[in-house]
């Protein structure tokens, strides 16, 4: 089955569903990329560069004794070593993360995690560098560590945060929302109620390119310029200003082009600033670029939820309420990259599609001995969790209650009339048509046919899994009154310019990592303004170019950053009206805007397109008062609320009896994130978003043993779907635009790994049920699912 | 020591350390930065060029092992400035978001038509799956190889006409 529905039927009227600004068109950026043209961070070589490297601790826990850097420093190719006792003298030993923690940038008192930056050796290649961490000569002493999160709070667990004052236990936070009160009386009443621990477990993003940086700081005027593999390169240089005392307008921060983030490359990491430090040091341009070892040993893991759900219902099918606790495995720094008002990102969207009269959710996040992290891999803060949970919940009740999983939701669902629909912990989801989607997807799969396929194989004895997902997004933070990152309100800026001949730049706040902003935004001004695309070029990742934004995570660019574009182009246009009408010797309230004209109304043949207003603007003609020439704008966008997009997924397993092996055969996938720019750019999206669904589900775990060494350091333990074990992937969608966005469109990047790792769970949960399995937690690797069909299941650390 | 070798149809000749990787040969002594280097355990495959028509991990090639042999990389595959059909395929077929597994992935797909003109897709698969790509999920990779499978290299058609006596005598002579 091959087969890609491209074009679903919109069953909404009239047609919402067009595409915007030329839809469907190739990408910008393509041309370079085909050529080995692109600019990633490790292309860049800068006059007099040199190279830098880390020397990693080898063990978890240990206090620091002493560390010799004398033969390192002999090296012939070797300009300077720096240790966390130089840091210290220049205050830079402790930089502050994202949560209001401190994270070292080199150990000064102890090692908290294996793989943690101990020194950094500057020299004048990376082979040299290499050798140098070889000749220096640290010694340890080995300290019992903290790694099972469920012990964190032990009476005899070692702290592993000494460093805070005050500190006696390994607890971070605990944090709850909706109504304990509330809920409790509705489990009381309920004529069912399952509970299930769900575990999510520890991964990593691992994007191809690693992460890395170029600092070039220039002692004579004091200026830094850094190029960084950042999704966020405005807070970077605020956060940079805040930490090393240099003045923002000294710093240029540059993100050139970058090898995937998917949020691996949101916060600051020890490597940007030993960069920095060795620029400082040296006097000359320093580049630091980990291996794939180090990025997964110590850069932002994902998820390392442990949660216990509870849903009740009526013995009819209707739920009524979904209560739980999270046991959160922050590692040893609280590094987690969230709004500074949710430390548990925005997991109380748990309830998910449904209409529920109660919800309750409490987290507590817990120090390990483990690298920080926690929110990334198109997690949007936390939906991941949070959609997991409830869809597993919802799979758990339908077996209970002995109802087919899809029916179970069509029951359940918010109903479009309800939207704006505020649910019980605090959202208001801005629009959708859940049964809709739902329906085209199991039209798509051909659910009865499955359904009647699966019976027909188990009574052969073959294990056949179908398994449904439906979940609802949280994306586009966010309003600046409710969402900061470290006080930086996330509203998002975005300038235009319409050259005189009538070509124009848009300039952004968020910086792409591969998910096409420079064609996508070229095609949002392309609809407000009738410039073709390919007269438009887009400008981001330069601090110095660019105006002031948050960055691109969270599915964000869309709705605040497209937003943000779509304002701009109006303002422009507008602007364009008066200059028109000066020029058309009419009132500006005479005239009609066509794309890329104004006119007068009444009289279609008197009119100025944008190309001749843009030359007016700059030419010697007497302007209207209040007008002061040219033809640009500028606008910072704060976004009334989130978007919610929406999505149905099927995914149809295999299940090998003999060996556990599961073979993903079918993935159906219907998304709606409303307003659709570029067609083509969303089916990438999922697809690739579907591929780490499959890799979560199947393959992927970030795992250490008890003394905390890490045992999934390298593409040879940690791994990557390819193309021998995904599908080909059949995509439809609908369309409800979010009400409140300029042009109607939701976020949609993170949806695809959001809702498609509870999809192949469901399945493979369902292939087991002849062997009674109710549940499994990821990542279902033939060993576990072999335990699992003998009755061991157990959480996978 | 010295090595000398043939690089998208140039003479190089350098002198390097033997410890050099290949990867690190073209990128950082040849400049030719379209090859990417995304992991240390031959797994990854954002690295492959093509050595004598072969697909190799260049990351896993000393510098010195490629002493006296052809080297095509990413730079090499258009010709005269027209892109090869595979890099087409790529942009036809949205195959590439972030580029970093690109290039790797265009040389495999040369490599695979040059033995196989029309794979099917199970054989496109495996032809790729030494090599991973985070972003698209494969499938309009396949489909960008397809594409190049139904447009086959302009060099080609010249040959059916007979007409290419001199592109043939260069592969040849390479």
């Amino acid at each position: 089955m091959t087969t890609v529905q491209e074009h679903a039927p919109n069953p909404a009227a009239g047609d919402p569903g067009r595409p915007i600004g030329y839809g469907r068109i190739q990408r910008k950026e393509d041309p370079r990329f085909v050529r080995g043209k692109g600019n990633y961070l490790d292309d860049i070589v800068l006059p007099g560069m040199l190279h830098g490297a880390v020397l990693r601790a080898p063990v978890a826990h240990a206090r620091l004794v002493s560390i010799d850097t004398t033969e390192a420093l002999a090296h012939p190719r070797v300009l300077a070593v720096i240790t966390g006792k130089d840091l210290q003298a220049l205050n830079l030993a402790w930089a502050p993360t994202l949560s209001a923690d401190v994270q070292a940038v080199l150990v000064t008192d102890k090692v908290r995690f294996q793989g943690q930056e101990v020194a950094f050796v500057v020299a004048e290649d990376r082979y040299a560098a290499r050798d140098a961490l070889e000749l220096i000569d640290v010694e340890y002493d080995v300290l019992p560590p903290v790694i099972d999160a469920r012990r964190a709070l032990d009476p005899d667990a070692p702290v592993i945060r000494d460093d805070i004052e005050g500190r006696t236990d390994n607890r971070i936070f605990d944090w709850e929302m909706g109504d304990a009160a509330e809920t409790e009386a509705v489990f009381a009443a309920a004529d069912v109620v399952v509970s299930q621990e769900v575990v999510y477990p520890r991964v990593h993003p691992a994007p191809m390119e690693t992460c890395g940086a170029v600092a070039d700081f220039d002692p004579v005027d004091g200026r830094l310029t850094l190029y960084e593999t950042t999704q966020a390169p405005h807070a970077h240089r605020t956060l940079y200003a805040m930490v090393a005392g240099i003045p923002e307008h000294k710093i240029r921060v540059v993100s050139p082009d970058i090898g995937g983030g998917f949020g691996n490359k949101v916060g600051i990491y020890p490597g940007y600033v030993l960069a920095v430090v060795g620029s400082i040091v040296t006097g000359r341009p320093v580049k630091w670029v980990e291996d794939r070892s180090e990025n997964l040993m110590s850069t932002s893991f994902a998820r390392d939820y442990i949660m216990q759900g509870e849903i009740a219902a009526t013995k009819e099918g209707k739920i009524l309420a979904v209560r739980t606790s999270v046991l959160a495995d922050h590692g040893a720094f609280n590094a987690t990259a969230q709004p500074t008002k949710n430390p548990a990102g925005f997991f109380s969207i748990f309830t998910g599609s449904y209409d529920l009269k109660a919800a309750y959710c409490k987290v507590r996040g817990v120090y390990t001995n483990k690298a920080p992290g926690g929110v990334a891999y198109a997690c949007s803060f936390r939906v991941t969790e949070a959609v997991y949970l409830v869809e597993r919940m919802v799979d758990i009740l339908a077996r209970k209650l002995e109802m087919d999983p899809a029916e179970l939701r069509l029951k359940n669902f918010i109903r479009p009339e309800q939207f704006p629909y505020a649910n019980k912990t605090g959202w208001v989801y801005d629009s959708g048509n859940y049964e809709p989607a739902m329906r085209l997807s199991m039209q798509m799969a051909g659910y009865d046919e499955l359904r009647r396929e699966q019976l027909e194989k188990r009574e052969r004895g073959e294990l056949m899994g179908i398994g449904v997902a439906f979940f609802t997004e949280t994306v586009g933070a966010g309003p600046r009154k409710h969402f900061d990152i470290v006080g930086l309100g996330m509203a998002d800026g975005a300038e235009l310019r319409v050259h005189p001949t009538g070509k124009a730049v848009v300039r952004i706040s968020v910086q792409s990592q591969g998910q096409g902003h420079e064609t996508t935004f070229a095609q949002i001004v392309a609809e407000e303004l009738g410039i073709p695309p390919e007269s438009i070029d887009v400008v981001h990742g330069d601090t110095d170019q660019t105006p002031f934004g948050l960055g691109t995570y969270g599915s964000r660019s869309t709705p605040v950053s497209g937003g943000a574009v779509a304002l701009v182009a109006r303002k422009v246009r507008e602007k364009a009206k008066f200059i028109a009408a000066a020029m058309l010797e009419a009132r500006p309230e005479d005239l009609e805007w066509e794309k890329g004209r104004w006119f007068v109304k009444g009289d279609p043949g008197a009119g100025k397109t944008i190309a001749e207003i843009a030359l007016g603007a700059h030419g010697t003609m007497a302007l209207p008062e209040g007008i002061d020439g040219n033809l640009d704008a500028e606008v910072t966008y704060d976004p009334p609320n989130l978007t919610f997009p929406f999505g149905a997924y099927i995914c149809v397993v295999d299940v090998d009896a003999g060996t556990g092996a599961v073979k993903v055969r079918r993935f159906i996938a219907v998304d709606d994130c409303g307003t659709r720019i570029n067609p083509m750019i969303i089916e990438g999206q999922v697809h690739g978003g579907l591929t780490d669904g499959v890799g979560m589900a199947l393959m992927q775990i970030i795992a250490f043993d008890e003394d905390g060494n890490c045992l999934s350091g390298s593409f040879m333990d940690y791994l990557i779907p390819t193309a021998m074990e995904v599908p080909d992937w059949e995509t439809g969608y609908t369309v409800t635009p979010s009400p409140h966005h300029p042009i109607g469109a939701k976020g949609i990047g993170e949806s695809a790994t959001v809702g498609s790792p509870p999809a192949i769970v469901n399945a493979i949960v369902d292939a087991l049920a002849p062997y009674g399995v109710t549940h499994m937690d990821m990542p279902c690797t033939p060993a576990r699912v072999w335990e699992a069909m003998q009755g061991r299941h157990g959480p996978p650390v | 020591m010295q090595i000398s070798m043939k690089v998208n149809g140039d003479d190089v000749s350098r002198d390097i350390e033997p410890r050099v990787l290949l990867v690190h040969f073209i990128r950082e002594v040849l400049g030719l930065t379209g090859t990417h280097w995304g992991c240390d355990t031959t797994n990854c495959g954002t690295c492959v060029v093509l050595m004598d028509g072969q697909p190799v991990k260049s990351c896993t090639v000393l510098a010195v092992m490629a002493d006296g042999h052809d080297i095509r990389t990413v730079e090499g595959l258009a010709v005269g400035g027209t892109l090869d059909p595979v890099q087409q395929g790529f942009m036809e077929e949205h195959g590439l978001q972030c580029g970093f597994c690109t290039p790797g992935m265009m040389l495999t797909a040369r490599a695979l038509l040059d033995r196989n003109p029309h794979p099917d897709d199970a054989e496109i698969r495996e032809a790729i799956s030494g090599q991973i790509c985070r972003c698209t999920g494969y499938a309009t990779i396949v489909r960008s190889v397809q594409w190049a499978a139904a447009h086959p290299l302009a060099t080609d058609a010249a040959a059916d006409d007979g007409a290419a006596a001199e592109s043939t005598a260069e592969e040849v002579t390479a």
